[in-house]
């Protein structure tokens, strides 16, 4: 899907897998290390030794995984503190996620994406209009435990929204629009909103065109800006359940041709595997 | 005048192409500088797998048939041809379009018949947003329903919606008819519903039977247009400019 879609947007391209979940008690992390050579195996020793156990270290082109006996937002805490010359892409039970400043081809092939099986995924191919081209402006973005954000489309008062979200504690990484988009999703969660209500939130307070997708840790939801700017596509069979900016993207799907196909109206929350939209 | 089923072609004596082998710049181009009338005038093309700029730019009477779902801009620019999907499209399909006709048996997506000039749309599923913008002569007809905004600035032709209309129809309306069978979520700045004389019931008839859609009255439908206070500038009208 990501290489059908390169075209539209060439710069840069992402994923999020959801896939392989740590057992109880322990979280999964995803780290993305700018060095030429990483060295995960001594990060590995030193996470055993804080937290008594981690997994081996699972290595794709410039990111790894970790499985870690903590919890969640106690390993991202040590990381940040300890590590802050690595960025922590993805943290929960499943997600995974993996980006990187390329074209969205030569994206799959580094990362051997197709290796990858998982029950569900969010992808992404970045067209840059409103900052850098660089990995950490790159989508997925991560929005809290299990949650990302992918986006199609520019905001206009991110600036003015970044300011308010850093006033509420908020970290941003980058001059990016989609970033604030998702910071701004990590706060309403943070301050108790379900994800449903975080969404229906971009209605009021994002200026701006977007079509939104988001991960959670057993589905996904979509949302289109008001006027819907930006294209979205549907597609479901008995079997799966999709969605692309293009059918393009949906056609190399098994089974495609038979999927029911629609447009998601605008202003309108979809989402499925429901659980955690109320948690 | 003709039903846009067309005359039937014998399958074998269709002129082929295979988009999962081809590009589209080949059939493009075959299509522009091929003999006119090929076996009969009548193109099959298979696996369009949602490429977008399908079959753009015809200038000649080929009957063409779609087997499967294009991307954006099918039959753009259409003069002559007839064009049948058999399957849905992205957007902007038979966006200025000159004349000829334009079948889709599935549903389009935005924009559907921008600014087209001439010829007749026909969308046998539902088209969303903006489904006949700036429309500048031709006729569309929808067998379901059309999203927020269509007929935006519509300026000659019909639109035919035999379901429902969303939001904000015919904003900015100039002369195009529009005629819509079910409910209108709101009607845009400067159009109004119009009454349903004999010629406008004449009219819907007739696009209908063009379309090739029996089950449903041509007196069953209401008409909007334009009410003609945004043509020139008064300060009155400020907030509705």
């Amino acid at each position: 899907m990501l290489e059908q879609l390169s075209d539209r947007g060439p710069d840069s391209a992402g994923v999020a897998f959801y896939r392989d979940p740590a057992p109880a008690g322990w979280c999964k992390v995803s780290l993305h290390s700018p060095s030429a050579a990483p060295e995960w195996e001594a990060l590995w020793g030193e996470l055993e030794a804080e937290f008594g156990d981690a997994s081996t270290p699972r290595v794709r082109a410039t990111h790894a995984v970790f499985m870690i006996a903590a919890e969640a937002e106690d390993a991202e805490a040590w990381l940040v503190e300890r590590h802050p010359e690595l960025t922590l892409m993805s943290a929960g039970r499943s997600i995974e996620i993996y980006k990187e400043a390329d074209l969205p081809t030569r994206f799959v092939e580094k990362f051997a994406l197709n290796e990858i099986a998982g029950t569900h995924a969010l992808g992404h191919t970045r067209m840059a209009t409103e900052s850098r081209v660089t990995t950490a402006g790159s989508h997925p973005f991560s929005t809290g435990l299990d949650l990302c954000l992918v986006h199609n489309g520019s905001l206009s008062n991110h600036n003015r929204l970044r300011r308010a979200l850093q006033r509420e504690g908020m970290v941003f990484r980058t001059e990016n629009d989609s970033e604030v988009a998702a910071g701004y999703l990590t706060w309403r969660l943070r301050e108790g909103a379900s994800l449903e209500q975080a969404l229906e939130g971009c209605l009021d307070d994002l200026d701006g065109f977007y079509t939104f997708a988001v991960g959670t840790a057993d589905g996904f939801a979509v949302l289109r800006d008001p006027i819907a700017c930006k294209p979205a596509v549907m597609a479901e069979t008995d079997e799966w359940v999709a969605m692309a900016s293009e059918y393009r993207a949906i056609a190399v799907l098994p089974g495609a041709e038979d999927a029911v196909l629609w447009e998601p109206a605008p202003g309108h929350v979809y989402s499925w595997g429901t659980a955690s939209l109320v948690a | 005048m003709a039903t846009v089923g067309g005359p039937q072609i014998a399958r074998e004596a269709l002129w082929s192409f295979d988009l999962a082998e081809q590009t589209v710049r080949e059939l493009n181009q075959s299509l522009h500088s091929g003999p006119p009338v090929h076996a009969g005038g009548g193109v099959v093309i298979h696996n369009p797998g949602g490429r977008h700029a399908v079959a753009v730019g015809l200038d000649a009477a080929y009957e063409v048939e779609i087997e499967g779902h294009v991307g954006y801009y099918c039959a753009g620019m259409n003069k002559l041809a007839t064009v049948r999907v058999r399957g849905n499209c992205g957007v902007g399909v038979a966006e200025n379009m000159m004349s000829g006709v334009v079948v889709v048996e599935g549903s389009a997506s935005q924009s559907a018949g921008a600014s087209a000039r001439g010829g007749l749309l026909v969308i046998h599923g539902d088209a969303s947003a903006r489904c006949g913008i700036s429309l500048k002569g031709a006729d569309i007809v929808v067998r379901g329903s059309v999203g927020h905004m269509s007929a935006f600035m519509a300026q000659r032709g019909a639109l035919v919606v035999c379901g429902d209309a969303g939001d904000s129809l015919g904003d900015s309306l100039y002369e195009a008819r529009l005629y819509v069978r079910g409910s209108v979520a709101g009607l845009g700045a400067d159009c109004i519903e119009k009454e349903m004389r004999s010629e406008h019931v004449a009219q819907v008839g007739e696009l209908l039977t063009r379309a090739g859609i029996d089950d449903v009255g041509p007196g069953e439908f209401r008409r909007y247009g334009s009410a003609r206070r945004l043509y020139n500038f008064h300060v009155d009208n400020l907030g509705a400019y």
